[in-house]
C-alpha cells in the first residue's frame, strides 16, 4: 500500500474532529444572511432599549412657575421647578392665563394679604383653574421617612430584570437550538451524514455540532451583554449596572451549560425526521421546556416560592436562580447546588442525546419511534 | 487484503446478510454485483463501519479494522449527498481534513482530483448550483480526495455520462494499481466485467459466487457455440450430441457434448451450405449472473 509522508497526514483525534465540525458549523452560520441580519436586528433592539431607558429615566419633568420679587429664593435651587421671572403681579398673571406658566410663586403678602399673617413659609402659590398640587408638592417640606421593611429591589426593576434573563435564554436557546436542528436534519436529509459517519464519530459529529452553535449562542450573548453593558454606562446608568453583576455572571454561567443540554436534546430529536418540514413537530416537547420557564419568570417573578422551585429545575434554572441571586433570596451555595444539578442533567441529557443521535441519523424515511431510537 | 468472515446482519425478523464470506484482494479490483435488497449496501455499510454487523468480522491485512484503519477508506454511499450550501473546493478540503490531512496538503489533493475530475472550473459553486452529473463527479471527489488506501464504492457508475465514466475508470484502475484493494458495486454488468479481475455476487444476503472472473467464468459458464450459416439452420435440432439453446433462421447457439460432437456439427453445416461465422461464444457475466443467482 501506498505510504504517505506523516508529516501531512494524521489520524486525527477526537479533538482535532470535533473542532473542524464546529468551526464549519460557525463559517457556515457566520455566512449566513438570515443569522447576520437577525443579529443585527437583536443588537439594535438591546441598544434602542437601553437609550430609550435612559432618556425615560433621567428625564424629570420640571413645572414652569412664574416667580414675582422676594419669592424667587424659594423656587431658585429646586429642582422640581423652573423660575420665570415676571415684573409684577400683572405680568404673572398674564404669563398664567396665557398657559406660559403652570402656577405663580409669589411672596405672601403681594397679591392678596395674607390672612392673620400666619404663613409659615411666606410665599403663595396661585393656580388658574385647579390647586397646582406638583408645585405645592415640590415646595412642601416633607419629614424625614423610615421604613421597618424596606423592599430591597424596586418590583419594576425585578420585573425587567426577570423579563431581560428570560427573553434572552427564551430567544437564543430557540434560535440556536433551531439552528441546530436544521443542520442535524439537513445532513440527515442530503445524506452526507453516511459520509461524515464513515469518518468520525457520532460523538464526535455532535460534540462538534453542539459546541460549535453553543459558541456562537454565547458569542451572541456576550456580545449582547458587551452592548447593554457600555449602554448603560454611556447613558449613565451605573446605579442599574452595580446590582446586576453578580447575577448576570450567574446568568452566563447557568446559561452556558444550560444551553449545551438543550442543545442535545434538539440535536437528538432531530435526528428523529429526515425531512426538514418535520423539525417543528419532533422538536416541540423541546420547545416547551424553553418556553415555560420563560412565562414562568414573567409571571412568578415577585413569588418566592415558584422561583425557589425554578432555580433548582435544571430546564428553568438558567433564568431562575440567576433572578433569585439578584434579588438577593439566594444564599451563597445555592447556585452552586442548583449547578451541580444542572450540570448532572446535562451530562445524562448528552448521553441519551448522543445515544438517540447515533441509532436514528441513518434511519431515513419515516420519523423513527422514540423507543426504537433509544434501544439501537 | 480485506477479509469479510461469516458476517451476518438481521433488521427485525429479516436476516439481511446471512454468513457473508469474501476477500478483495490488494491491487485487485473486485466488483460486488447482486440484485435489489440482495445486501450489497449493507455490507459496504459494515465494512465502512458505518453499521455494526450482528456477527461476522472485518479483517484488514489480518488484523480487526480499526476506526485509525476506516480513515484511509475511501467510501461513496449508495444514498450519495454533499452539503449543498458549502463550495466545491470548500467542502473537499473539509473532508480530506476530516481524514487528518494538514490544510495545505489537503487545498492540493482537491484541487489537483477536481481538476482531473473535470471541476476545475466549478471549485468556487456551491454543490447546490452543479448539474446533477456534476455534483456526482463532487462525490466522487468527496470519497477520493485523501488518496484512500482502500476504496469501497457503491455504484460509483450510475448518473454518470460515458467521459466520467472513462474518468472514474481510470481513477480506480490508479488506485488498484498501487497495491490497494477496491471494492465496488454496480448494475451495470458491463462496466464491471470489463473492469474487474475478482468478482462477488451476492443473492438473498448470502454470497452465491466469488473468485477471479475468468475461474467463474470457467465455473459457471457453459461451453456455447455459436453459429451463423447462410441457409436454414432447422437441421440443428436433428445433430446427434448437441443441444440447442437459442435459434433464429440461419442463427443457433448450442452447447456440444464433447469437442467431436461440435466438429461433426460444423462439419454438417459446411456439407449444407455456406457457414458465414462459427465461433464459441464468450460466457457473459450477466449469464453467470443468472445462473448462480437462479
Amino acid at each position: 500500500m501506498s505510504t504517505v509522508a506523516d508529516t501531512e497526514r494524521r489520524t486525527p483525534s477526537f479533538v482535532d474532529s470535533v473542532s473542524l465540525i464546529a468551526g464549519r458549523e460557525i463559517t457556515m452560520r457566520l455566512r449566513s444572511k438570515a443569522f447576520l441580519i437577525s443579529t443585527g436586528v437583536l443588537m439594535l433592539a438591546v441598544l434602542a432599549s437601553v437609550v430609550l431607558g435612559s432618556i425615560f429615566g433621567t428625564q424629570t419633568e420640571t413645572t414652569k412657575v412664574a416667580v414675582i420679587g422676594g419669592a424667587t429664593a424659594v423656587v431658585d435651587g429646586n429642582d422640581a421647578l423652573e423660575a420665570v421671572p415676571a415684573a409684577d403681579e400683572a405680568a404673572a398673571e398674564q404669563l398664567l392665563r396665557e398657559g406660559e406658566v403652570d402656577a405663580i410663586v409669589a411672596p405672601a403678602a403681594s397679591l392678596r394679604q395674607a390672612q392673620d399673617g400666619a404663613d409659615p413659609l411666606g410665599i403663595t402659590v396661585i393656580g388658574l383653574d385647579s390647586p397646582p398640587t406638583d408645585v405645592a408638592q415640590a415646595l412642601s417640606v416633607q419629614p424625614t421617612i423610615e421604613l421597618l421593611e424596606p423592599a430591597a429591589v424596586d418590583p419594576t426593576l425585578a420585573y425587567l430584570v426577570a423579563f431581560g434573563f428570560g427573553i434572552v435564554f427564551f430567544m437564543s436557546a430557540l434560535t440556536f437550538g433551531t439552528t441546530i436542528a436544521q443542520s442535524v436534519v439537513e445532513e440527515k436529509q442530503t445524506r452526507v451524514v453516511e459520509i461524515l459517519l464513515s469518518t468520525v464519530t457520532a460523538r464526535a459529529l455532535l460534540t462538534g455540532k453542539v459546541i460549535g452553535n453553543s459558541l456562537l449562542a454565547f458569542g451572541q450573548i456576550l456580545a449582547i451583554a458587551a452592548l447593554a453593558i457600555l449602554g448603560l454606562v454611556l447613558t449613565g446608568q451605573r446605579v442599574l449596572l452595580g446590582g446586576l453583576g453578580s447575577s448576570v455572571i450567574w446568568f452566563i454561567v447557568f446559561f452556558a451549560i444550560g444551553f449545551v443540554m438543550l442543545a442535545a436534546l434538539f440535536a437528538a430529536t432531530a435526528a428523529m425526521v429526515s425531512r426538514a418540514e418535520d423539525i417543528g413537530s419532533v422538536t416541540t416537547p423541546v420547545t416547551m421546556l424553553v418556553m415555560i420557564p420563560y412565562f414562568l419568570v414573567i409571571f412568578f417573578n415577585d413569588n418566592p416560592t415558584v422561583l425557589a422551585i425554578m432555580s433548582y429545575v435544571p430546564f428553568s434554572a438558567p433564568v431562575g436562580m440567576p433572578m433569585r441571586v439578584f434579588l438577593g433570596t439566594a444564599e451563597w451555595w445555592e447556585p452552586f447546588v442548583s449547578l451541580a444539578i444542572l450540570l448532572a442533567t446535562t451530562a445524562l441529557a448528552v448521553l441519551i442525546g448522543e445515544r438517540i443521535y447515533r441509532n436514528s441519523l441513518l434511519k431515513t424515511g419515516a420519523r423513527v419511534p422514540l423507543g426504537e431510537a433509544l434501544r439501537g | 487484503m480485506l477479509e469479510l468472515s461469516n458476517v451476518s446482519k438481521r433488521y427485525g425478523d429479516r436476516l439481511a446478510l446471512d454468513q457473508v464470506s469474501f476477500t478483495v484482494g490488494d491491487g485487485r479490483l473486485t466488483g460486488f454485483v447482486g440484485g435489489n435488497g440482495a445486501g450489497k449496501t449493507t455490507t459496504m455499510r459494515i465494512i465502512l463501519g458505518v453499521l455494526a454487523a450482528d456477527g461476522g468480522s472485518v479483517m484488514l491485512g489480518g488484523a480487526p479494522i480499526t476506526a485509525a484503519d476506516r480513515r484511509r477508506f475511501g467510501y461513496m454511499p449508495e444514498e450519495r449527498g454533499l452539503y449543498p450550501k458549502m463550495k466545491v473546493l470548500e467542502q473537499t478540503v473539509y473532508l480530506a481534513r476530516l481524514h487528518g490531512w494538514t490544510p495545505a496538503a489537503a487545498h492540493r489533493n482537491a484541487l489537483e482530483l477536481l481538476e482531473r475530475l473535470g471541476l476545475g472550473e466549478r471549485t468556487n459553486d456551491t454543490i447546490e448550483s452543479l448539474s446533477l452529473g456534476n455534483q456526482q463527479r463532487a462525490q466522487i471527489a468527496a470519497a477520493l480526495v485523501h488518496k484512500p488506501e482502500v476504496l469501497v464504492l457503491d455504484e460509483p457508475f450510475s448518473g454518470l455520462d460515458p467521459m466520467a465514466v472513462e474518468t472514474v475508470q481510470g481513477v480506480l484502475a490508479d488506485v488498484a494499481a498501487a497495491g490497494s484493494p477496491v471494492l465496488f458495486s454496480s448494475h451495470q454488468l458491463d462496466i464491471v466485467e470489463r473492469l474487474c479481475d475478482d468478482l462477488v455476487i451476492i443473492a438473498g444476503g448470502r454470497i452465491a459466487a466469488a473468485g477471479p472472473g475468468d475461474a467463474l467464468r470457467t465455473e459457471h459458464g457453459s461451453e456455447r457455440w455459436e453459429l451463423l450459416t447462410a441457409g436454414d439452420a432447422g437441421w440443428l435440432r436433428r445433430q446427434p450430441g448437441i443441444e440447442v439453446v437459442e435459434f433464429d433462421g440461419g442463427w443457433a447457439v448450442f452447447e456440444a457434448e464433447s469437442d467431436a460432437a461440435r466438429q461433426a456439427t460444423l462439419a454438417e453445416a459446411v456439407t449444407r451450405g455456406e457457414v458465414v461465422s462459427f465461433t464459441r461464444e464468450h460466457t457473459t457475466l450477466a449469464q453467470i449472473f443468472k445462473e448462480v443467482v437462479r
